[in-house]
């Protein structure tokens, strides 16, 4: 499995190599509210779409805040080429991501992108992936990849409460989706590693994205069983494709940029 | 045409625009959104004597206007630019300057001896002046007599264009611009960051693993500017302006203020192809006003 793994990192480093990375201006078709603080912007390309893998983000540029001065970084959650779409998982946290959730059908967004790796699609292989919160957000297109690639697929979403388990429908294309909320109001009550799952089936590969406390406990997890885990992390950043140097994570070999060394780490190179 | 050549002494540049250390990588990771050959210059990383593992994260934080970083001179060491950097970018169509800082003047004078070799970087910037190194660093920057001691140092290693870049963060600018020109600066690059902070009332903990930081952006463009204007007005050797600026309006301020050629720092996280759009843009501005040697306008603020 190892080898397997070691074949597709190299494949992948020569695919990003080649990757040109763009500015510019997309349009927004519309706008989905998913619950009271997360929505799904889809925004069209006016020519058309590069590759973009699972894990790799974009940073937005958002107007008329007079509190928001750098772009904001957000992961990919969707691509559709037939549209030629990108769908931004967003949470309204700040100034910024409020103004985002104001977008209507016809504004105009600008977007650099696509940055920062990837995750590893393995082939044939059974593989979890654990969202919490907004960290869901590049799994439905991980799900997708990996579904193509012949993998068996289970989605676990920790959520605070029942309202917050959402595109559920959308996971169910791809495969297994599983729900844990911290309150009981659906699924199983607690957190995502304490679920019974867990405990049921024998995974191959495990893929998450989250709050930290959270995604140390996945990593933990998989450590426990040698299990490959790979974490996206979300430092904040400036610049998003290696100027600045601001996103560091530190890692096995120093420090490295979170957003073009990254976003997806193997846990075995993070210092956790 | 207009005339948008400028000479920073011997040192001449297609165009006013250059990039702000730290804020343009090596070049290369603005190549996927211009064309290197359009602008007038580049500065690349601070470079340092030895490899520097910079600052822990959170390194960064927004502020109204602006950004504090203290990524702190995070560095593989001269040598591997040499090496590894060097060739990789020594094509480019552009004047490369090496940004070069230390801990000890030795560290300058090694580092600065070194870069003296390579053929296609016609000039470093010394910078004494960051903010975000324990020793060394801003304190250099902050006093005449050690401001003095390590451009006097370097001058006698460096045969090329020698650019000192200055710290913000002094009483008065002027006096530290007077000492690293007595001792044989060709320019003066202003300004480097404001050492600001940022807090979370939330959490009452800094932003900033260093607590304190360096503040760029539109935020400290009066002050550059400000201090622009006051160097121009102190020394006779040309000045190379910087601090917030976002736009060929901005630029065109720096240069009537008394710069020479300018930097753009920040802008670049934002949109990274600014410094294109500001080469376009200040051609535009001569246009409309009739101006056609860039030169014209160096120092031109019409006081009265």
């Amino acid at each position: 499995m190892n080898y397997l793994c070691l074949d597709l990192f190299l494949t992948d480093i020569i695919l990003l190599g080649t990757m040109k990375k763009l500015v510019q201006d997309f349009e927004v078709l519309q706008r989905k509210e998913l619950n009271d603080d997360h929505f799904v912007l889809d925004v069209k390309a006016l020519e058309p779409l590069p590759e973009i893998r699972p894990g790799q983000f974009v940073n937005v540029l958002v107007k008329d805040s007079n509190t928001t001065f750098l772009r904001r970084p957000l992961s990919i959650h969707f691509v559709d080429y037939e549209r030629n779409t990108i769908s931004l998982y967003i949470k309204k946290i700040g100034d910024g991501t409020k103004k985002l959730g104001e977008l209507k059908e016809g504004d105009s967004l600008n977007i650099v992108y696509p940055l920062g790796n990837q995750y590893s699609i393995p082939n044939n292989a059974n593989t979890l992936l654990v969202g919490g919160g907004c960290g869901v957000a590049p799994l439905l297109y991980l799900a997708k990849h990996l579904k193509e690639a012949g993998n068996n697929v289970t989605t676990l979403l920790g959520v605070r409460s029942e309202k917050d388990a959402v595109e559920l429908d959308a996971y169910k294309e791809y495969g297994n989706i599983l729900v844990t909320t911290e309150d009981g109001s659906f699924g199983e009550k607690g957190y995502p590693t304490q679920h019974s799952i867990l405990e049921k089936e024998k995974f191959d590969y495990v893929f998450t994205c989250g709050p930290e406390p959270m995604m140390k406990a996945v990593a933990a997890y998989s450590a426990q069983n040698n299990i490959p885990c790979e974490v996206s992390l979300e430092n904040t950043m400036a610049c998003g494709f290696g100027a600045c140097l601001c996103c560091v994570t530190e890692t096995t070999e120093g420090n490295k940029c979170t957003c073009t060394e990254g976003p997806v780490f193997n846990i075995n190179d993070l210092k956790w | 045409m207009v005339n948008l050549g400028v000479k920073l002494k011997d040192l001449s540049l297609k165009n006013p625009v250059m990039t702000a250390s730290g804020t343009f990588g090596f070049g290369e990771e603005f190549e996927d959104f211009i064309d290197l050959s359009n602008l007038g210059g580049i500065l690349v990383k601070g470079t340092t004597r030895h490899h520097r593992e910079g600052n822990p994260y959170p390194r960064m934080a927004e502020t109204p206007s602006g950004m504090l970083n203290a990524v702190g001179l995070q560095n593989k060491g001269v040598e591997n630019f040499c090496k590894d950097i060097y060739p990789r970018i020594k094509h480019y169509d552009t004047n490369i300057l090496v940004n070069v800082s230390g801990s000890v003047i030795e560290d300058y004078v090694e580092t600065a001896a070194m870069i003296n070799e390579l053929e296609h970087i016609p000039a470093i910037e010394l910078n004494i002046s960051c903010p975000n190194v324990k020793e060394g660093g801003m304190a250099f920057g902050t006093s005449c007599a050690s401001a003095a001691s390590v451009v006097k140092a370097v001058r006698e290693v460096y045969k090329k264009h020698l650019m000192v870049k200055l710290s913000p963060n002094v009483t008065d600018i002027t006096e530290i611009a007077k000492a690293v020109e007595a001792e044989g600066a060709d320019s003066v690059s202003l300004i480097n960051t404001l050492l600001g902070m940022a807090i979370d009332a939330e959490t009452r903990k800094p932003l900033l693993s260093t607590v304190t930081g360096g503040l760029s952006g539109p935020a400290v463009k009066p002050v550059a500017l400000r201090m622009v204007w006051q160097v121009f007005n102190a020394v006779n050797i040309p000045i190379v302006g910087l601090g917030g600026i976002m736009n060929a309006k901005d630029a065109i301020e720096f240069i009537l203020a008394g710069a020479t050629a300018i930097q753009i720092g920040t802008a670049n996280f934002i949109d990274p192809q600014v410094t294109e759009k500001v080469v376009v843009g200040i051609e535009e501005y001569m246009k409309r006003h009739n101006v056609q040697d860039i030169n014209d306008l160096i120092g031109a603020l019409q006081i009265q």
